[in-house]
This record gives structure tokens, sequence and C-alpha cells, in this order.
């Protein structure tokens, strides 16, 4: 595949409280963004374990963006904590097993941060552009 | 479960969605989706034709699975479900899609991409609903009282409004005396009444009131538990009561800023604010004879943008009642812009026009100066709209501060688990279809703890928290969200982890045939699914968010399009 042909697919878990209300601040602003991303709702970043981050890889997505509040905001208090600290262990891992690290971003994106939203959403496609296609992803690499 | 039967119903949002995003093709896309079994679109679903479409689809269709795929379940969610409850359908059955916010606002420029990504988001929408499963809310009984933190005129409204309607009332306040920022102001606008001629009759009916029990000189030192059912902990020098109440209302609210440095505040003995001048005339002080107020200091500057709102009717109020007590005196007013909106308080400004109060407009790039040696002589300002500067001699300057968050509002925000604004005051569910709730169930605002109010928007607030707060005491119970963590006894290896890591205190370990279990308390998991995520048995489920269903998400969007011909094929399966 021609990598300028190439839009990559970015999977988007964003926290019911923060993110998500800020993507949909994002929308009510009309404020314009790469149209890369498939959102999955959570409740709270917590949620978000590394089966899911490995799944989302593993089915093919190009990038997958992790977004909740910021630290000392979350609505369950520490989930987002958890969170960043499963990014510790995750990043490495991703990296040993042939998926470049930077596929993978964690944001904290407060609900009333609908610019940060779109932004982020922005330069995260610009970065995966540039990565190119998730080698696992088995159907676009004809495998 | 049976085999699921998937109604899919596309909204146009009039042109909101329709002029972006092409929805009947995207309707004649799902129709071709596994276990879809109906498909329309709607001008607006929302509308009561629209949520007739989804009863009718519903009952024809006998669907078991409803997705509407619109603007955005923050706002339109427990419509669409109950919709679904009303015709029988569990309402955990219904899935939402954001095809909206997310979608046709956000890619306006773009409207294949937004159609493609549409139909994605459909995609996995159906994926998750064909695993959905029904689920059952437990009931909690709600203790038929009320907390109300904060005595002053919005908190000892909110508390007698309940009171008359006969629950019970805990008022904390943590000064030694009823009435909180008021007891500082002398009069009030627009009207010019003293502030005791007000306050001194609220506070006399909730000290007499059989139902309100006081605590003064006191703070609330926790809050454990939900709605329904809040133990609360109140700290007096030490000595502590506990009680245990349904609802509460947090009515704390705001101090005035103190300019330290600006204008000679603190350096010079007759600069004050508004605040300090309030208490001069009050106690019948002096109060000079050439005055100037300065407005909008230390807010809508870069690091305070907001507008407080009440300032400029409070500044309008003082010059008044100085030219009223001394026509002779001369009383300047430096603003940026006034805000003296509706009727009364545009009436109000021009009366105090009429009266002599001059107002000069002043601007940020060129702020007035003081001149004086020790004490205040002159200001200087630079007149924006004539384009000359002027000096103003001057005996006493009045600074014109913003209302600021209370640093109570911290503490406020952790014990009882809600969200302050970028500002630092506490931020209310949602602006429009929300307010004076909180996020946290059972929990509401009043007052000028979450935005600058004045008395009289201050006390609406009140009986509208009041009115929201009665609720569930009347009802007598609330049902709580069944979006919970539940967990496999069977293969659970007792390790804790998920206790350590729930700050809700709703997973404890107990014994159970002879080996620990964790266990959740339903009614205080608040659905987050951190627990589940990391138990490294995989024996918590959270539920409408279950691993299955979220995998089932992450596959769609490579769905292979031959499998929507052979039907039948499984969204979460790749080929």
């Amino acid at each position: 595949m021609n990598r300028d042909d190439f839009e990559p697919v970015i999977i988007g878990f964003c926290c019911n409280w923060c993110a998500y209300a800020a993507a949909d601040l994002a929308g009510t602003s009309r404020m314009q963004y790469p149209a890369n991303l498939r959102t999955v709702r959570v409740m709270c970043s917590g949620r978000v374990s590394e089966i899911l981050i490995f799944k989302a890889f593993a089915a093919g997505a190009d990038g997958v963006l992790v977004a909740g509040c910021h630290p000392g905001d979350c609505h369950y208090m520490k989930g987002n904590l958890s969170t960043s600290r499963r990014f510790v262990a995750m990043k490495p891992f991703l990296g040993a097993v042939g998926i470049q690290p930077e596929r993978l971003r964690l944001e904290w994106i407060g609900a009333s941060e609908g610019s940060k939203f779109a932004e982020t959403v922005r330069s995260f496609t610009e970065t995966v552009r540039g990565l190119g296609p998730n080698p696992l992803n088995r159907r676009r690499n004809g495998l | 479960m049976d085999e699921p039967r998937i109604g899919v119903f596309v909204c146009h949002c009039g042109r909101n969605i329709g002029a972006y995003v092409n929805v009947p093709e995207v309707v004649e896309y799902v129709k071709g989706l596994p276990n879809v079994v109906h498909a329309e679109h709607n001008l607006y679903t929302c509308s009561e034709e629209g949520i007739s479409a989804i009863k009718k689809g519903i009952q024809e269709y006998s669907l078991n699975r409803v997705i509407v795929a619109s603007c955005t379940p923050r706002t339109h969610e427990p419509l669409f479900r109950s919709a679904c409850e009303a015709v029988g359908l569990n309402k955990y059955l219904f899935e939402f899609v954001n095809i909206r916010d997310q979608c046709s606002w956000v890619h306006m420029n773009e409207p294949e991409k937004a159609t493609e990504k549409a139909k994605d988001l459909i995609r996995m929408g159906v994926a998750k609903a064909r695993l959905l499963e029904p689920l059952e809310e437990v009931e909690i009984k709600v203790a038929p009282s009320s907390l109300v933190i904060g005595g002053g005129v919005v908190g000892m409204s909110a508390a007698l409004n309940l009171a008359q309607q006969g629950f019970d009332v805990h008022l904390v306040e943590k000064e030694s005396q009823l009435g909180g920022i008021l007891r500082n102001i002398h009069r009030l606008y627009p009207t010019n009444q003293e502030t005791t001629k007000l306050t001194n009759p609220i506070i006399e009916k909730v000290k007499n009131h059989p139902r309100i029990q006081t605590y003064l000189s006191s703070k609330v030192r926790e809050v454990a538990g939900f709605i329904g059912n809040f133990d609360v902990t109140v700290d007096r020098d030490g000595r502590e009561s506990k009680f245990n109440v349904g609802t509460i209302i947090v009515a704390i609210g705001a101090e005035e800023l103190k300019p330290i440095g600006q204008y000679s505040y603190g350096e010079m003995p007759d600069v004050l604010t508004q605040l300090e001048l309030e208490e001069r005339i009050k106690n019948g002080e002096s109060v000079g004879k050439d005055v100037v107020m300065i407005n909008c200091v230390g807010a809508r500057v870069p690091e305070r943008t907001y507008c407080s709102r009440i300032c400029c009717m409070n500044a309008i109020k003082n010059a008044s009642l100085i030219k009223e007590s001394n026509p002779g005196a001369k009383v300047w007013i430096l603003h940026r812009d006034l805000m003296t909106y509706g009727v009364d308080f545009e009436n109000y400004y021009r009366e105090a026009m009429e009266r002599g109060v001059r107002f000069i407009r002043y601007s940020l790039e060129r702020p007035p100066e003081v001149i004086g040696n020790g004490k205040v002589e002159k200001i200087r300002v630079y007149h924006a709209l004539r384009r000359t500067e002027l000096e103003l001699s001057c005996d006493m300057l009045v600074l014109t501060t913003p209302l600021i968050p209370r640093q109570d509002n911290q503490e406020i925000s952790k014990m009882l688990k809600v969200s302050l604004d970028e500002f630092g005051f506490l931020l209310e569910a949602h602006l429009k279809l929300r307010p004076v709730e909180f996020a946290m169930d059972g929990i509401y605002i009043c007052g000028s703890a979450k935005w600058p109010t004045d008395v009289a928007e201050g006390i609406s607030q009140a009986y509208a928290a009041a009115s929201k707060a009665a609720g569930p005491l009347r009802t007598g119970y609330v049902k709580a969200e069944a979006i919970t963590a539940s967990v496999n006894e069977d293969i659970c290896s007792g390790c804790g982890t998920c206790v350590s890591l729930c700050p809700f205190g709703a997973m404890e370990l107990v014994s159970k045939g002879g080996k620990r279990v964790a266990r959740v308390t339903v009614a205080q998991c608040k659905g987050c699914g951190t627990c589940g995520a990391a138990c490294p048995s995989g024996a918590v489920t959270m539920n409408h968010f279950r691993n299955e269903e979220i995998m089932a998400q992450l596959e769609a969007p490579w769905y292979n399009e031959a499998f929507v011909e052979s039907k039948g094929g499984v969204i979460g399966e790749p080929g």
C-alpha cells in the first residue's frame, strides 16, 4: 500500500466523565479533526486493561489512544492512576512484541478541554500515519 | 438468551447529522449487518414521533436489542432507555452510538469520511449490542433527611424549604452564627433594602423550626456512603456528631478577593474593597468626599478570566448610597464593561447616573494609577472613550473585586467526590439539563459555590436544589445503576487486588466455603471497572462493559464486508 493513501484507524478509549465529554464539547464547538478515530466509551480509563489494549492492536488498530481525567480529577478518585501505572509496563511490552510504542498514547483530557481533545486526535493521527500500518493487521496486509 | 434481534434507529437530527452524513446510505448498510432485523431513519429520534417509532419497532419486529445512532449518550441515553422500558425491553439492552457530537459535527468538510465513520461506529455498536445482557437494578432505601452544608442565606433557604416539606434537616455552619457573607453587607440591590430585614426573619425561622438541627462553629469531617444512605460526621472543637441522611445540599458560598499589592491596597489606609466599604457604611463611619471605584480588579484578567457578574451592581449600589447620604460627594466608577442585566438592573444603573455617579471606561492596556504619598490623593485614568488622560482627586479608593472560590471547595470536592471547574468553583452536572445537581447522585449545589450569584438568584437555586433533594426523600427509595462489578467466586483467588484498588470500599474479602473470595457491595459500587481491569484471575466482570463486549467493538472496524453478505457472520471474529 502506498503510504500516502494510508488512512490509519485509531481506537480511542474515552472515559465517560472527562475525555468523552471533551469529545462531545469539541463537537458542540464544531472543532474539526481527522475522521480516523473510532471511540470506545468506558466509564473510567481505569477499565482499560492491558488485555483490551493488546486486543485492539491484535485486531488491527494502527493506534490506540486512552484518554481519561486529569490526575486528581478522576470521577472515581484514582482510576486514572491505575491506568498510568499500567502504561509504564505496557509501552516496553509493545516494543518487545514488535509494535512501536508510539502507537499507544495516554492523554489526560478534562471535560472542558474540547480543543485539547481535537488537537490530540490531530497530532496522534499524524504520528500514526507516519508510522504506517500496524504490522499485525492481517487483512490490510493481505495475510 | 434468545438470538439477538437488533433494531437500529439512525437520527438525522434535522440537518445536524443529515447534512454531513448520508443517513439513508448508512441505514441501507446497517440492514446488512448480522442480527439487524430492522433499520430506519428518523428526522429527530428524540421527538415524540421518533420515540413511538422505537416502541413500535420493538413490538412489530420483536426486537430484543435497540441501537440509536444520534447525538450523545451523555444527554439522551436516559430518554431512549426509558422508551425501551416502556414496552418491556430491559433498558440495558439499549446501545447508544454517537454520530453527531463525535462524527458529523467534527467532520463537516468531509461528508464521505463522516459517512464511512458513522457506518464503522454503528457496526461497533451492533457488535456490542449482540452481546448485551439484561441487568436488574437494586432498590436502595432512602433515609428521609438531608444535610445542608453552609448557613448563609442560600443554605438557610434550602434547609427551610426542605423542613417545610416535612423532612429533617441537619444544617452545618462553620462560623459561630448564621448569615454567611451577608452579615457584612449593609443593603441589597436593586431594592436597597437593609440586609438584616431579609436575613433576620430567615435566621429566626431556621432557629425555631423543629425539623432543623443547626450545628454552629462546625465542619463536616467525613461523608461516607451513597445516595439514600450517607453517613455524616460533623466535628465541633473535637466533639463529633454522627448521623445518616438521604441527600446532601452544598451551599458554602464564595469569598471576596483581597487584591493585595494592587492599586496600593494594603499599603495606603484609604484603599479598600467593596465589602470593607460596606462595613464602614454599616458602622456609620465616614466614607470620604471624593470617592473613586475601580471595577474588575483581579477579574477578567489573564490569571482570572471570568466575570464575577455581581460586582458591577454592587459597586453601583455603594456609589448610589454614598451619593444619597452626601449629595455633595463626588463618586466615580472606573469600569471596563458594565454587567447590569435585566430591566431592574438597567433602571438601577440609570438612576445612579441621574443621581450623579460618574462612569468612566478604562482599558486593561492602560489601567488607572494611584498617585499619593502615604495616602491616596489622585487617580490618573486614561478615558478610553474620550482618549484623554484625566486626574481625579480622591480621598478614598474602593476596589471592586470578584468573588473567588473558597479554599473549602477543595475539601468538599475530595470528601464528596464532586468536580471543580477550571477556576475552583464546584461544577454542576450539566448547565442546562441537570442544573443544581452534581454528577454524583444525591448531592446538589446552589449559590456562589458554583458561580457568583446574587441573593435573588441564590435563593431561587436553593429552592431548586431543595426540591431536587426532596425527590428521593419523598419516594423513599432509589434504584442503583446496574453497571457494577460482579465476582465469579469459583475462579476468584482471594488475592485482594480489587479491594486495595476500589476507592469506594465496595470490595471486601469474605470467607466462603473455606476460601477467601472478593464480594461487591452493589450499592457502593460506582462501576468504574478498575477492579476488573486489574483482576489477575479474570474473576471480576464489569457489567455492561464486559471484556467480550468491548473486544467485539474493537474488532468491528475491520469486519470483513464478505461476512455481511453471508449474514449470520460474527462481527467480533476476524476472517
